[in-house]
């Protein structure tokens, strides 16, 4: 009796394994065919945490963009379809031109879009909503101004005209516009009142605000008056707030939610796929966050290029994905740019950099005679400072400490409580350490304005000052054709992590969301942050 | 007996001005700014010009006595001031989970209370019977079991076998009892079980003493009624240590069911508690261990009350 039992929930378990592959599998190859979009229901998701104000200007969190994009424009988008999420389309602006000098954007605005309160919403709106994100006043912040420094001038010549006036002409300025964050509020209230939207909601966008009990949930309903007719599609949403982590998994396990937009691990999809079955699908991306490995240019041996290139060219990145994309939110090795986007190195040429050859006897022989040559003994030991949450630091941290034995270097694995952590690394107060960077579009100046030197960047904790990569971090993004920016791009990160190896990459993050099936016209992108006005979402039943 | 509850009283005020004090200056060594921690992290643009701006706007740009100063000036008004993460006024943050702490704090203390006492009382009348030893295994095993852990299992049971998970969102018990229930009664229970582990043990222990007193063996002389002598005598003065426990678990269960509400969902005290410290909240986490501190010190005054009143003998001390 027994024995059949076993066979039978072996059986079931199979089944369950092969229905969730085949969903993984279909999502893969037809998750973008999409049948006629279906009107009603309420959609309902996790987010993880919660903003400390409720204004996107200055915040810098996901869990602000989650629960509240619905309710909001933006002058530009990323295309909700595309999977690079570096397609950018017209949000409110319905078209634009740029000058040939590329130092002027004209823009085009809707006509007849309305403010959740039945205002209209015209080009002194999305000004006056720039003039606050690109200069504050004294008592503003503005998270994000640091990216407009482009920006001369905004004007407003008509209500249906917007004007940038650049500096200097700026490659990643249609990007810049398309920010998730940059909602355009009414001229009225900001005139009023500059702090309003840190306490209050009220956009244009396809759903209109309806609450946030704080700690608990964010509700909100489908705005009648949407300016793209037809849209959005479903009636309402919530958005829970549930900030463990098993806890997420059982809601999208137990149907309680369709979705979280973040992301899981590996074995957190396995477990909501397993229970699920047909009922769940997944979507996954290569992720635009990543971790590095940051080394205290102050501190020796790491002021030696040599010692610093050895790190690097001990990892075997090929083995380390596939071993650790198992247990770990980390797959693709990748240099400065998500593998597969428009300014990523390709695979061929990344294997010419140091740390990515896949002769990795080679790599490691060369790493020990830099070590040797910089005078750095056998068995040398060295604190690795890394932030105690465990997806995924912990287990890349542990695998670094085992690529590093390798050429004779004993990593002290120091995991540490985030805060100290973040301190420690902007002190100065470590060695070698982990570092992190996620950019909320895959984008060459926000991807590597990190990079450049102390005293222009204020997160570069590797405490070095290169003039050559400042200037070619300018170059690039000054570089109107595309062909020419690449170049300088492959430049910047053949100094940054072969030449100067002042920061290396270890292995791209992997964005995992499993869903329910219900959930129709969601793309995933290598960005967290991207995806969340969900007018093209709708739910199957 | 008013001079003693008055003196009790007064005994309160130096008593939290410590607690103050020390949390006022144990916060501002801990590593770590939340100015940094909002508006640095992960931005590639992080401003100085910003951390500035927030510094000056959070009061942090001022020498530490003057915001210790001024601190102290609205907790004598008790005005706790507003979040310096969210902004918005400490007493909001806390009425939004005080409610949830609180029903989850007198539930857990019913189910420990009804399951101590009978469990204890009748342990101790049938010492060393399967009774006793069925009793000691239980509370031993409420002992070794972490709350969460319990309610880790209670999740999963009810997520596989039922395919049925609580409720996700908070709903008064005025608003809708059923959906109350529903979602508190499992965190309630797991965390009632532990905590009627510790009581079952003290019930126990305190009534094995207690019926060895002389006066339960004159009552006893005395031809009284066995159920009386229990209720009357013996109960009564093993409730001493017993109401001890139970008051001080209970003052922890505001603030401290750290890991249980997050393995719950619960938007209560405790994961308010733990983000705030991980935030560098300074204002709200000083509300908040201010807040524990009172409940600790009331609920102490309270049991001092009790004894009053169930040991005439210490009123006269």
């Amino acid at each position: 009796m027994t024995r059949v039992r076993f066979r039978t929930s072996t059986l079931r378990a199979l089944i369950a394994g092969v229905a969730g592959v085949m969903s993984m599998l279909f999502t893969t190859a037809g998750g973008e065919a999409q049948d006629k979009p279906r009107y009603g229901g309420e959609l309902v998701f996790v987010v993880p945490t919660e903003p400390a104000s409720y204004d996107a200007h200055r915040e810098g969190t996901f869990a602000l963009v989650h629960p509240l994009a619905p309710v909001y424009s933006t002058l530009l988008r990323f295309d909700p379809t595309d999977r690079t999420g570096t397609k950018v389309i017209g949000d409110l602006a319905e078209s634009w031109t740029v000058a040939k000098d590329g130092r002027t954007y004209t823009f085009k605005i809707r006509r007849g879009v309305k403010f959740h309160d039945g205002s209209d919403l015209t080009s002194k709106d999305v000004k006056a909503s720039y003039d606050k994100i690109v200069n504050p006043p004294a008592d503003v912040v503005s998270f994000r101004k640091g990216q407009y420094t482009a920006v001369e001038a905004i004007e407003a010549p008509d209500p249906s005209t917007v004007i940038f006036r650049l500096k200097w002409p700026a490659a990643s300025m249609i990007t810049a516009l398309a920010s998730p964050f940059n909602w355009i509020y009414k001229a009225d209230i900001l005139a009023k009142d500059m702090h309003w939207y840190e306490t209050h909601v009220m956009g244009s966008g396809p759903f209109v605000f309806v609450e946030h009990v704080k700690g608990a949930y964010w509700a909100g309903k489908k705005n009648p008056s949407y300016w793209d007719k037809g849209k959005p599609y479903l009636d309402s949403y919530r958005a829970l707030v549930v900030k463990d982590g098993n806890a997420q998994v059982a809601a999208v396990r137990a149907e309680r939610a369709h979705i979280q937009f973040r992301g899981f691990t590996p074995a957190e999809r396995d477990s909501i796929v397993q229970a699920l079955g047909p009922k769940a699908t997944v979507q996954e991306s290569p992720w635009d966050c990543v971790l590095l490995v940051g080394m205290n240019h102050e501190k020796k041996p790491w002021d030696d290029k040599r010692a610093r290139k050895a790190l690097t060219l001990a990892l075997d990145r090929y083995q380390g994905s596939q071993a650790l994309s198992k247990i770990a939110v980390v797959k693709s090795v990748g240099g400065v740019q998500v593998p597969g986007t428009p300014f990523a190195t390709p695979p061929e040429e990344l294997e010419k950099l140091a740390g990515y050859s896949r002769d990795i006897a080679k790599s490691r022989a060369e790493a020990r005679r830099l070590l040797k040559e910089a005078g750095v003994p056998d068995n040398f030991s060295f604190g690795l400072k890394n932030r105690n949450v465990p997806m995924p630091y912990e287990a890349v941290a542990i695998w670094l400490v085992d690529q590093w034995r390798q050429i004779g270097l004993q990593a002290r694995h120091e995991f540490i409580e985030s805060t100290k952590w973040e301190a420690d690394l902007r002190e100065g107060n470590y060695e070698v350490a982990v570092d992190t960077q996620c950019s909320y579009a895959v984008d060459p100046d926000l991807d590597l304005y990190k990079f450049q030197s102390m005293g222009i960047s204020g997160n570069n904790y590797g405490r070095y000052v290169d003039k050559v990569l400042d200037d070619l971090y300018q170059k690039q993004s000054r570089a109107l054709d595309a062909e020419e920016r690449k170049k300088w791009v492959r430049d910047f990160e053949r100094r940054l992590v072969d030449e100067e190896a002042h920061y290396f990459y270890t292995l791209q993050w992997h964005r995992i969301i499993p869903h329910s099936v219900k959930l129709r016209g969601w793309t995933v992108t290598p960005s967290h942050y991207l995806n969340n006005q969900l007018d093209t979402v709708w739910l199957s039943e | 007996m008013t001079r003693y509850i008055v003196k009790r009283l007064l005994l309160m005020i130096p008593t939290l001005l410590s607690v103050a004090v020390i949390i006022f200056f144990l916060m501002r060594i801990v590593p770590g700014d939340i100015v940094e921690l909002r508006f640095a992290g992960e931005s590639a643009y992080a401003q100085k010009e910003n951390l500035d701006k927030e510094r000056a706007r959070l009061g942090l740009d001022k020498p530490i006595w003057t915001q210790f100063v001024t601190w102290m000036g609205g907790l004598l008004r008790l005005d706790f001031g507003t979040s310096m993460w969210t902004g918005a006024p400490i007493s909001e943050e806390i009425r939004l989970r005080f409610a949830l702490s609180l029903q989850l704090a007198i539930m857990a203390t019913i189910v420990a209370i009804l399951l101590a006492i009978p469990l204890g009382v009748i342990a101790a009348l049938r010492q060393d019977t399967w009774v006793d030893y069925a009793v000691r295994i239980m509370s031993i095993a409420g002992l070794a079991t972490p709350s969460f852990w319990l309610g880790i299992v209670f999740i999963l049971g009810l997520l596989i076998i039922f395919k049925w998970l609580p409720p996700m969102v908070y709903t008064p018990f005025w608003v809708n009892p059923v959906q109350n229930l529903a979602q508190l009664i499992w965190p309630a229970l797991a965390v009632g079980y532990r905590y009627s582990a510790v009581a079952t043990r003290m019930t126990r222990s305190a009534m094995l003493e207690v019926l060895r007193e002389d006066y339960i063996r004159t009552a006893r002389a005395k031809g009284l009624w066995e159920k009386l002598i229990l209720s009357r005598h013996a109960l009564k003065n093993a409730m001493l240590p017993v109401l001890t426990v139970i008051a001080l678990e209970f003052a922890f269960l505001i603030g401290g069911l750290v890991v249980t509400e997050q393995v719950f969902n619960l938007n209560g005290l405790g994961l308010l508690f733990v983000e705030a410290i991980g935030h560098r909240d300074y204002t709200l986490t000083q509300a908040l261990v201010m807040l524990v501190a009172f409940v600790f010190i009331f609920v102490n005054f309270l049991v001092d009350l009790a004894y009053a009143w169930l040991d005439p003998r210490i009123r006269f001390r």
